[in-house]
């Protein structure tokens, strides 16, 4: 995005020598022990997720499989926009971005991990998500009928597993090659990462669409929004800039990458975040104005849902919360640089992802309005536990920044003009 | 023609010194050089003064010393003003200019009229930024003092110049060409204003 990099008259910005613990998490670091933190919580999470949910009856099972969704969505939408971001930044060659990119593959990583909070979902959830998984419904229901070619239990659980399958050898894929220039500084490997990016981008574009379709929208299988697949990817690689904003600037405050990072890749992934929270808007906004123009029952009901009750106060709270409030505090540029100010309009933004993807799925299992459940807190944490040891094992098993990436020294000196 | 022409220079001509002298102008042989020398003028007090590369120096405005621009103000006020404009008209027609019912929906069916309220705001944003930055550069120029000098051609090629203009309260032939001197320029000279 930048070609004067090589023009900088600035001496300073030229980092003579990299300092090791910039480059690999040191021994003894705290971050180390992330993979452990992951798992207690992991463990904790969701094993009291189906304690409490298989012991409570069918109503704390139905909560239990409809919470645990809303938790696998939460962490999978972030490693699916890591997964994109390296995507696009080999299609682009982009130049600044070296330095987060490894950042990005350590999350697209979790991606093989993350399918198993799917299993479960798989094996036992499906009855209780799924109307349409149950015969005699089928048998009552005329558009379910219709439907059933596509959506059936079989198909359901092969594109699933494709899903996975594909991505997880996208993620190994790039990760391997990174890892690879790491040891012989091949500048032929970034050409391959580059010539693989956009077959990857458009398998990444169909599996994202089709997966919102199976896991999200046919919750309500008599509803359909050909824009939905978008919606959810808006959001996901919004999640995805908010984590790395997060992650950028907690790895400088504990004396990571503090010689490689600056302001100028925060203000960027800040800009991203910015540009992200406009195109969820964009899209939210598509799907509403269409569907809310045409005024067709078999697409209002959607909206009609969420505007019952505690559903309405909850719409109301996302388009100021996840476009408004975030769109006009992301709009200066010094509230984007300021390490402090982006970090909690990262966390605000990731609450709000969340919120969203909580109104996605919980409408269709209270439709009066919102029960908030022990079990919705726990899922989440469970997920991002199984995410967070992922995500910690993989930055200690390689380099955190690609260390001999052609590119990495225009990313180093990169500066917004 | 001419009293065109002259029409055309009254309306075309960048604000300039009063009198004679435009200014002192300056040539560095290298980017570095240009961007401690500007730190150099900078430190030494100097407001009314430039400086010009083939190319974008990146930090240079920073050893320039220069405030931040107020273009993103013209910007967000020209974004509001359009997204106003596209939302007020909507409205007006539909509700008291020629009130329609349209597919039962109310005369105000606000969301009907975001798209052409997102599109103005950013028509509002685009020429805002686009014609806020030709007037804040004092564009078009077609003339100026500095292209007189024969060198200063090479500020599109591979110059690289600081110009101090004549009415910085700091400006004293002397001194201001010693100055730059100093700060490594390999040739100083003063510009005459008239175009001759």
């Amino acid at each position: 995005m930048n070609d004067h990099g090589q023009h900088s008259a600035h001496s300073h910005s030229r980092p003579a020598a990299l300092r090791a613990s910039s480059l690999w998490l040191p021994t003894e670091h705290s971050w180390r022990r992330l993979p452990m933190l992951g798992l207690v919580l992991a463990v904790v999470g969701l094993g009291g997720s189906l304690a409490l949910g298989l012991l409570g009856g069918e109503e704390a099972r139905h909560q239990l499989w409809h919470s645990w969704l809303v938790g696998a969505l939460f962490v999978l939408s972030i490693a699916l926009g890591g997964l994109f971001f390296v995507l696009v930044h080999h299609a682009t060659q982009a130049g600044w971005s070296v330095v987060v990119r490894r950042i990005a593959e350590n999350a697209m990583a979790t991606l093989p991990f993350l399918a198993l909070l799917f299993v479960p979902l798989l094996l036992a959830g499906m009855g209780d998500l799924f109307h349409w998984s149950h015969a005699d419904v089928v048998k009552q229901d005329i558009l379910l009928q219709r439907k059933q070619p596509y959506l059936n239990v079989p198909f359901f659980l092969i594109r699933t597993v494709a899903y996975f399958a594909i991505w997880s050898a996208l993620a190994f894929w790039f990760g391997r090659l990174s890892r690879l220039q790491d040891g012989t500084g091949d500048h032929e490997l970034t050409r391959r990462m580059r010539r693989g990016s956009p077959p990857g981008l458009l398998l990444f574009a169909l599996t994202v669409t089709f997966f919102a379709f199976d896991w999200l929208m046919s919750l309500n299988p008599h509803w359909y929004s050909t824009i939905f697949g978008l919606y959810f990817f808006a959001g996901s690689v919004m999640a995805f800039f908010a984590f790395l904003a997060l992650t950028v600037i907690a790895a400088r405050r504990a004396g990571l990458l503090v010689d490689v990072l600056s302001t100028e890749h925060q203000h960027d992934i800040g800009k991203l975040l910015f540009g992200f929270v406009i195109f969820w808007a964009y899209m939210a906004f598509s799907q509403f104005l269409l569907i809310w123009y045409a005024n067709l029952p078999e697409e209002t009901v959607f909206f009609s849902q969420r505007s019952v009750g505690s559903w309405r106060t909850l719409s109301i709270v996302l388009a100021l919360g996840h476009f408004v409030v975030p769109f006009v505090f992301l709009l200066p540029r010094a509230l984007k640089r300021s390490p402090r100010a982006l970090a909690a309009a990262a966390i605000w933004l990731l609450a709000m992802h969340l919120l969203d993807l909580y109104w996605l799925v919980m409408p269709n299992l209270h439709p009066a309005g919102m029960v908030p459940s022990l079990l919705d807190a726990a899922a989440v944490i469970g997920c991002c536990g199984v995410f967070l040891a992922a995500f910690g094992g993989a930055l200690r098993r390689q380099a955190l920044v690609p260390l001999r990436d052609p590119r990495l020294p225009e990313s180093l000196t990169f500066e917004n003009v | 023609m001419a009293a065109l022409k002259g029409a055309l220079n009254g309306i075309l001509r960048p604000s300039l010194p009063p009198g004679n002298l435009f200014g002192a102008l300056a040539e560095f042989a290298t980017p570095a050089e240009l961007y401690n020398a500007c730190e150099g003028v900078r430190d030494a007090g100097y407001t009314r003064w430039d400086a010009h590369a083939p190319f974008p120096v990146h930090g240079l405005e920073r050893a320039m010393g220069l405030r931040a621009s107020r273009l993103p103000w013209i910007v967000l006020v020209m974004a509001l003003g359009g997204a106003a404009a596209g939302m007020g008209l909507q409205g007006w027609v539909s509700t008291i200019a020629y009130p329609l019912v349209i597919s039962g929906k109310p005369f105000f069916s606000w969301p009907a009229f975001v798209p052409v309220t997102f599109e103005l705001a950013v028509l509002g944003g685009a020429l805002g930024a686009v014609f806020g930055m030709f007037a804040m550069n004092q564009l078009p120029t077609l003339h100026h003092p500095l292209f007189s000098s024969k060198r200063f051609e090479r500020a599109s090629d591979d110059g690289f110049f600081i110009s101090i203009e004549s009415w910085d309260p700091q400006f004293d032939s002397g001194r201001t060409v010693d100055l730059l001197r100093q700060l490594g320029a390999r040739e100083v000279e003063l510009v005459s204003s008239s175009s001759q």
